[in-house]
């Protein structure tokens, strides 16, 4: 019986073996050095904040591995052996594998900052950055003053959770604006007043010099590059993106760059050996999507497609119409296609952008400033229905059918408060069009 | 703020105390008169039930109502145990007239609520003397805590959104002391309640002018419980309104339990008893109340003329066409969260327990077999009811009609819905009796399964798996596992409360009522994907 063998129990060596599973009976084996059992990643800070328990991250009950003859072996590999196909582990034992899947997920970076690696800084990423963070920051009394550094999606989740404990942070972002080099401007510009609104002290444009100790070697503050402002803190968050996490495997003939390399079929550079997640890189990136995906539904899609071709079905890995989803403190953010921010905006991609008076919703419309074809879509506060996003850029609707149609896009909780008549008010007044708001649900619509 | 909240709850365990310690005040006797008076009043036709009462109550000494109830239950024993003794004898003797004669004389009934009924007229002191002082000692001194406690959350929980933080950290929501603290305290009150009525007597007391108000009479035990009911769903409906004050849902559908209580369960039916009908909450369907069938009531219903018949052939037409009609269009949540009693109190009292259900998948297959199974109790039960009522037989398929029904109140009636149902709201969380125990909830659920448009839609490939869903669902349904499949969530025992979607952080539940085709849409691989991968896999 073949044995596929999967280093990595996030969501995609686990999406894969459950494919494997379904489609096959060769024998699995996943190895993961963090936790015993797969959990959510992005649930950690739920469970920092109280709403949730640890266990309560796990997708699967304990006995569903052994129902589904995955085997989980706890174990962190040193080194991997490519022409013997074996694996070494850091306690001295080995692992031999038919098919081997590298689904190593990232690690937090580090940019050299002086102190980076003192008592009390820390990333945000596994199960044992949470438990050290319990200890670093379990209330304001233990931690007076948090610095949280890079305005990234995991940033904003660490201040958020330091704020549940009443913790004081302060929020140094890069950019002049919060996340603006992903986000147009209006969008990016509410945010950071949101953040402003939770009591943070976001300083935009600021850059970390560095970190410094106390005689204990633990962090006691930190200095800010521009101004040369100290600030005390008992806490550093680094939150300034992810890599890759492979660098046990560049000791490898596996060929790497910032990720392993593969390509679409999520074939390495060695027979038999595969890479999906967050540590694979496309030597060349699909469409608009980057090279490197660190999301937890691309790497869900990567095990999905892998697992055909390991049973059997040689399939390439072919992502539909981008989407993503976010929460930032209490906004909820979702899009649909592609809207970019100044920065990477091509010159043909033209925004329509509304927001409510009450400063929590908006939408930016991305579309052809020609052809007026509908590019994608923002949403911040108002919730909207990924179907009729998919079928829309499927069908390569222009701007004004999805405007007309936007109710039917709406996937707000029922007796929600509308928003379309004023969007589509708002959009006739400027580009002198007349839409009408038509109320055919989006069933009908595709039917 | 902090210091208005501290001092509120100051106030409402003060108030919980006098509440608590009216129990434990008054005197209690009955005068030989009055002992001669209830003694007739009753019927009964035992020749030593007066004087064993008046020895026991008509006494100098001061009595407590537990020793005025020990008496009181003493004197009935004694009377029937004379009567008991009698029987024996004449049996030993094969004096069967005689023997036959004896049985009018024993006294049947509850010995508690026996001695409640004495007890009711029997007390005096502060707590009856001063009814209108201890109602704001202790119902308005606990309104006004509780609302202190709870008001100063508008501020001090920030904007609008989310509210979870620390659940799991503090003991009275993650079952810690508090927690087994309250629960002590809730299924003392039911046991009192359900079983020794006569113990509690002077709560009676407090609400007797209210009583007298709204339907002419003095407060009975399930007075109190209707009213404390109310007040209860009232001040923690203010706690919803404030906690989830973002979302419409949660605001509508809290508004609309509180008022089927107020209203329907409480107001309607003491209005009708003042006006000489049958007191009955409309919106009560069989098989949740579970003696709409009995002789006892059908007859109640009959002898009352125009109203009685209406409310019978309404009863029948609710569970028959109504109920499963609403659940077809709206899903079970049309009742279960938006007009149950039971449900309303699990969604404003209940609500900071939601998070407590447990999620496996060994408690799904109990809830199952144990709701099912009570699903066909009540129905038997009744069936066995009907079928003696109409033929005049005290069995049917071999279950003796009497004993049947006294089971049933007992076991599912008052253990299940009230002492395990709210009683262990603290540690199994809210809805224990909604999902392992009620009949109607079970057959509403198989409606909701098999012909109904609603559903929760998931929204594509945006579940990130995190859990909140499943572990904020109060009926232990792990959302999670359909969302993160990209399934709909189609089940019977979700009660449409709305939770799992208002705390999904990424915007992947919404509750729909939509047409039945791809209702139900197991799925392979996500929206999202390759969709030369979708259609091999999902249309497969
Ligand atoms: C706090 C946080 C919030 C996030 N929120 C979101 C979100 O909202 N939406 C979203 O799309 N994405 C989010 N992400 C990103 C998302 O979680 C990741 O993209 C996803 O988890 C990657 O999954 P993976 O399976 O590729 O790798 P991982 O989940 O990282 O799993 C890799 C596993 O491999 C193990 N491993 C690595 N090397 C070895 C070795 N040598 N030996 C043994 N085991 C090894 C690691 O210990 C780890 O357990 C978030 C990430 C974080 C940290
Ligand atoms: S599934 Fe959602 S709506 Fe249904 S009972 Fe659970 S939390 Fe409520
Ligand atoms: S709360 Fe939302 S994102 Fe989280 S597991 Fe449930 S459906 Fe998925």
């Amino acid at each position: 019986m073949e044995h596929i063998v999967i280093i990595g129990n996030g969501i995609s060596g686990v999406t894969l073996a459950r494919h494997i599973r379904k489609n096959s009976n060769k024998k699995i084996t996943i190895v993961s050095a963090e936790t015993d059992y797969f959990f959510s990643r992005t649930a950690l800070m739920y469970v920092y904040m109280g709403h949730m328990k640890f266990e309560h991250t796990q997708p699967y009950e304990n006995w569903f591995w052994e129902k589904n003859r995955i085997e989980l072996k706890k174990g962190f590999v040193q080194t991997i052996e490519t022409h013997s196909k074996t694996l070494h582990f850091a306690k001295g034992d080995t692992l031999q594998y038919d098919k081997l899947i590298l689904a190593t997920g990232s690690k937090p970076n580090k940019f050299g900052w002086p102190g980076q690696d003192l008592d009390g800084v820390q990333g945000l990423y596994n199960k044992q950055d949470l438990d050290t963070l319990e200890q670093n920051a379990p209330n304001n009394k233990v931690c007076n003053r948090a610095v949280i550094v890079g305005g990234g999606l995991i940033g904003i989740e660490f201040a958020e959770m330091l704020v549940s404990r009443k913790i004081p942070v302060t929020f140094l972002v890069r950019e002049s604006s919060f996340w603006n080099g992903v986000l147009p401007e209006g969008e990016s510009e509410m945010i950071s007043r949101h953040i402003k609104t939770h009591h943070i002290d976001l300083r935009l444009s600021t850059n970390l010099k560095e970190i410094k100790a106390d005689e204990n070697g633990r962090v006691k503050s930190i200095i800010i590059e521009e101004t040369g402002e100290e600030i005390n803190c008992n806490v550093v968050g680094l939150t300034a993106g992810v890599t890759p996490n492979i660098d046990f495997i560049k000791k490898s003939n596996i060929e790497t760059d910032k990720g392993v390399l593969v390509n679409r079929k999520l074939e390495t550079s060695v027979p038999d050996v595969y890479a999906i997640g967050d540590c694979a890189q496309q030597r060349e990136a699909i469409g608009n999507r980057r090279p490197i995906e660190a999301v937890w539904y691309t790497g869900r899609m990567m095990g999905e497609t892998l697992a055909q071709t390991i049973c059997g079905n040689p399939m390439e890995y072919n992502p539909g119409h981008w989407f993503n989803s976010a929460k930032f403190m209490d906004i909820e953010y979702q899009t649909y296609g592609w809207v970019f921010g100044e920065r990477n905006r091509p010159d043909y991609e033209k925004h329509f952008h509304w927001i409510h008076k009450d400063d929590n919703k908006c939408i930016t419309i991305a579309y052809h400033k020609d052809t007026k074809l509908f590019l994608g879509i923002n949403t911040f506060g108002i919730r909207m229905r990924h179907e009729f996003f998919d079928n829309v850029l499927t069908k390569k609707w222009t701007v004004d059918k999805v405007i007309e149609h936007l109710s039917a896009a709406n996937f707000d909780p029922e007796f929600y408060k509308l928003h379309e008549k004023d969007i589509v008010t708002q959009f006739n007044s400027e580009t002198g069009s007349t839409i009408l708001l038509s109320k055919k649900s989006w069933r009908k619509i595709f039917a | 703020m902090k210091i208005i909240k501290h001092t509120g709850l100051v106030l409402f365990i003060i108030a919980l105390t006098i509440f608590t310690g009216t129990l434990f005040t008054g005197s209690f006797g009955l005068t030989k008169a009055e002992v001669e008076e209830y003694v007739t009043a009753q019927g009964y036709k035992s020749e030593v039930i007066t004087e064993a009462l008046e020895k026991a109550v008509s006494t100098e000494k001061e009595l407590s109502i537990f020793e005025f109830s020990n008496r009181v239950r003493d004197a009935y024993q004694a009377s029937n145990d004379h009567y008991d003794n009698l029987i024996a004898k004449y049996d030993a003797e094969k004096n069967w007239d005689k023997k036959g004669e004896q049985y009018q004389y024993k006294i049947y009934g509850k010995p508690h609520t026996l001695s409640y009924n004495l007890a009711k007229n029997a007390g005096s002191g502060y707590v009856k003397e001063n009814a209108g002082l201890m109602w704001w000692l202790t119902f308005g001194l606990g309104i006004i805590g509780a609302l202190l406690f709870i008001l100063p959350n508008f501020i001090l929980l920030g904007a609008p959104g989310i509210k979870n933080d620390g659940v799991f950290h503090k003991a009275a929501t993650n079952r810690g002391w508090i927690a087994w603290l309250v629960l002590f305290y809730l299924v003392t009150f039911y046991l009192l309640l359900y079983f020794k009525a006569d113990y509690v007597v002077n709560w009676t007391y407090i609400l007797d002018p209210i009583s007298e108000f709204l339907n002419g009479g003095k407060a009975s035990q399930w007075f109190v419980y209707g009213f404390l009911y109310c007040t209860i769903m009232t001040v923690m409906a203010v706690r919803m309104f404030i906690k989830y004050r973002h979302n419409k849902y949660q605001i509508l559908r809290t508004t609309s339990v509180l008022f089927f209580q107020i209203v329907f369960a409480f107001l309607i039916p003491e209005i009708m008893t003042s006006l000489n009908m049958p007191g009955y909450d409309f919106k009560n369907a069989f098989p949740l109340d579970y003696d709409f069938f009995f002789e006892w009531n059908i007859e109640k219903l009959t002898e009352s003329g125009a109203v009685g018949l209406f409310i019978l052939v309404w009863g029948t037409i609710l569970t028959l066409v109504i109920v499963p009609l609403m659940v077809y269009f709206f899903g079970k949540r049309w009742y279960c969260s938006w007009v149950c009693g039971c449900g309303g109190l699990a969604e404003t009292l209940g609500d900071p327990y939601r998070q407590l259900s447990d999620k496996s998948l060994k408690s799904w297959k109990l809830e199952r077999w144990v709701i099912h199974s009570v699903l066909v109790f009540s129905v038997l039960m009744t069936v066995v009811t009907l079928y003696c009522y109409f033929s005049g037989a005290e069995s049917f398929l071999g279950i003796h009609s009497q004993w049947i029904k006294d089971t049933y109140s007992f076991l599912i009636g008052a253990w299940f819905a009230g002492v395990i149902g709210t009683g262990f709201y603290p540690i199994f969380g809210n809805r224990v009796w909604c999902r392992f125990g009620c009949p109607l909830a079970a057959y509403l659920g198989l409606v909701q399964r098999f012909k109904s448009r609603f559903r929760i839609s998931t929204n594509g490939g945006q579940c990130i798996s995190c859990g909140n869903c499943s572990t904020y669902c109060e009926m232990g349904i792990d959302v999670r596992a359909y969302a993160q499949k990209g399934e709909n969530i189609v089940r019977s025992s979700c009660v449409g409360c709305g939770v799992c979607s208002a705390v999904c952080p990424r915007g992947v539940l919404k509750l729909e009522n939509d047409s039945m085709d791809g209702r139900i849409n197991p799925t392979e691989v996500l929206l999202g994907n390759d969709v030369n991968l979708l259609d091999l896999l999902n249309k497969k």
